[in-house]
């Protein structure tokens, strides 16, 4: 049972006598994506070089919605990026939060999964809340210092193991015995997968509805000029705390789904690196653009995964030291990546195809 | 007592540590508008030159002496280098893009430790360092690490030459006119573009001997070291008000203190923590830092 996975559905053969027909069919490539990634599971199709085994396979689906899931966490972390204009360096702390405190009440309270994953979701928006409301005191930069701090000091603490919480360096598996029978082992990526492409729909959703709502262009404003917002006489402050708390909520559902998806929760997602890399996403893909900073995280997480692979590979071992060193490390990779993204390429892949069309105009 | 001594002088050599590193912060920030994401790389950059040269791979150089002294200037130097580099190329194509110039030192910020543990792998290294600085001297009865003693010292002379240089000099004044308002110092003629590159390299080679005589502090270097104080060296930052050097050096010694005695007197890492308690309280009371200056 084989469909076709490539998510590329242009319809290049129309002809040009149908232009509009056509604009008409290329609004609809999200829903046909989705078909194709809804179907993707009982797809057996191997992706040479793309994926390791057939797209159906536990391992591939695996990795497509870890792909997925950093798309969706990269779509919510651009609602204060590119939305709103915050550049926080805290993002990593509610996702920690909402897969650290659904799996404390799992495996300390002993909670059923539903009731836990609810009040997990509740504890990382509080947190989003409290510290929200103290950050934003400061503005500009020194607001993306202290949102730092704070990921700092949650990172911190997990790793210290405050009363054997968290389990510090290692993480904590999830039980297996509290979770829904259909959500766990190797058999069941497949749900896990739908639950990832639901949780990114739901991400895409909520920031598309909410950058269109009243609340979303006064967000726009305080992108562009914050000072003007509060001359009209609203208080940006309000505004902010709505864009960092939806955020900070996503990014909940988000540590849920990462907690299913990985079996536990570990302590690198505590780290304000975890954080750098969704800016990195972000970046890469296009901030402030609806389907950029999905593709950067795609981008990344696929990128990060198989440059990993290559390192390992015989065709890096055997290449002289000067070589082998940097391309052994994705993350030197990814960061020069990014230096050039940044430098070459502003507005990000999302950006790309004007560019290519528009050379001249573009440049300023 | 003498827990009391040995913790206020372990707090002062950390303070030390930090007000090196966000001295440059601070004043790269004053001046550019730029959170220098890469300040933790040039560091570890400088910790890793020093490492290198006084494990006999520089001729002259050595973990004892005068050889000693020679890896730390050679260490500093290629932070310093690194760091004129980084201004060079990668902020400065972006001078109109301030956001932009946080984010490609972000990246730069995280290739640089990558680098470093594919070159030299990502465990730490023992760090040599000569025998006079490695044992320890008597104060009011306690037993107290000479290296202390070494980065408190370094920290003050980095600091009364940064206020000599800010305060006695031309390239000093042009640098505290344009903390204070950029615009105008470009409107009177100044370039001040070449007072960028002048502070990245004074941050990059505070921030190098930082990380050279950080390697004696903890007594190994690894790649991940200058990322982790860097964050401490950012609430510092915030704490002393952006853009001013003697707010950095307050605050640092605070941080260090509060951090080494809550360490100690509370569960371990409940330090790391009240640091960052203190901010979000100073924060809250004070939204502008200490010393009253934000941008």
């Amino acid at each position: 049972m084989s469909t076709a996975t490539t998510p590329a559905p242009t319809p290049t053969a129309a002809p040009p006598a149908a232009g509009r027909d056509r604009s008409r069919l290329l609004r609809w490539w999200p829903a046909a994506v989705l078909v194709l990634l809804i179907v993707a599971p009982y797809s057996a199709l191997p992706v040479p070089g793309l994926l390791d085994g057939p797209v159906g396979s536990p391992g591939s689906l695996q990795l497509l919605a870890t792909c997925l899931l950093f798309g969706a966490l990269a779509t919510g972390y651009d609602l204060l990026l590119g939305r709103t204009g915050l550049l926080s360096f805290g993002h990593a702390l509610y996702f920690a939060a909402g897969s650290y405190a659904t799996n404390m009440f799992l495996l300390e309270a002993g909670l059923p999964f539903a009731a836990a994953a609810a009040l997990g979701l509740c504890s990382g928006t509080a947190l989003a809340l409290v510290l929200g409301s103290v950050s934003l005191r400061v503005t500009g930069i020194g607001f993306s210092m202290v949102t730092l701090a704070f990921a700092q000091a949650g990172s911190i603490l997990v790793s210290r193991n405050p009363g054997g919480l968290t389990g510090g360096e290692e993480g904590r598996a999830a039980p297996a015995d509290l979770l829904p029978s259909w959500l766990v082992g190797i058999d069941h990526t497949a749900n896990l997968y739908w639950i990832t492409l639901a949780y990114l729909v739901l991400t895409l959703g909520v920031v598309h509805w909410a950058v269109r709502s009243p609340t979303g262009r006064v967000w726009e404003g305080i992108k562009e000029n914050e000072r003007r917002v509060e001359v009209l006489g609203l208080k940006p402050y309000g505004f902010k705390l709505t864009a960092f708390v939806l955020a900070g909520a996503l990014a909940s559902v988000g540590g849920l789904v990462h907690l299913l998806l990985t079996g536990g929760s570990t302590p690198q997602t505590t780290t304000s690196d975890f954080t750098l890399s969704l800016l990195v996403m972000v970046v890469l893909g296009g901030s402030g653009t609806r389907w950029g900073p999905m593709a950067g995280g795609i981008l990344y997480t696929w990128a990060d995964h198989r440059l990993g692979d290559l390192a390992g590979s015989g065709a890096v071992a055997e290449l002289p030291a000067v070589l082998r060193v940097p391309l052994s490390q994705p993350l030197f990779l990814l960061g020069v990546l990014f230096v050039a993204v940044v430098h070459l390429l502003p507005g990000g892949l999302a950006r790309l195809p004007s560019r290519l069309r528009r050379p001249r105009k573009e440049k300023k | 007592m003498s827990t009391i001594v040995l913790l206020t002088m372990t707090g002062l050599g950390l303070g030390a540590l930090y007000f090196l590193i966000a001295s440059g912060l601070s004043l790269i920030f004053g001046l550019m508008d730029v959170l220098n994401f890469a300040h933790g790389a040039l560091l570890s950059i400088g910790a890793y030159g020093t490492w290198w040269a006084a494990s006999g791979h520089l001729p002259g150089a050595g973990p004892g002496g005068w050889g000693f002294a020679l890896a730390v200037l050679f260490g500093t130097a290629v932070g310093t280098l690194a760091a004129v580099v980084l201004e060079l190329v990668v902020v400065r194509p972006l001078y109109t893009r301030p956001r932009e110039q946080v984010l490609a030192t972000v990246g730069v910020g995280l290739a640089v430790p990558a680098l470093l543990s594919g070159i030299w792998g990502s465990d730490a290294r023992t760090f040599p360092g000569p025998q006079a600085l490695s044992g320890t001297f008597r104060l009011l009865g306690a037993d107290v690490p000479v290296n202390r003693l070494v980065l408190v010292a370094a920290a003050v002379v980095v600091l009364v030459a940064l206020r000599l240089f800010l305060g006695r000099t031309r390239h000093g004044l042009v640098v505290r006119a344009g903390v204070e308002d950029r615009a105008m110092v470009t409107a009177l003629g100044i370039d001040v573009r070449k007072a960028f590159t002048l502070v990245f390299a004074i941050g990059g080679c505070a921030a190098a001997l930082g990380g050279a005589l950080g390697g004696l502090y903890f007594g190994s270097v690894d790649p991940r070291q200058g990322t982790s104080l860097l964050i401490f060296a950012f609430v510092v930052v915030v704490t002393g008000g952006m853009g001013s050097v003697t707010g950095a050096a307050v605050a640092a010694v605070v941080i260090g203190l509060v951090q080494q005695f809550a360490n100690y007197y509370t569960a371990a890492g409940l330090g790391d923590l009240a640091v960052v308690v203190l901010l979000a309280a100073l924060l809250l009371v004070r939204p502008r830092g200490l010393t009253g200056r934000l941008a």
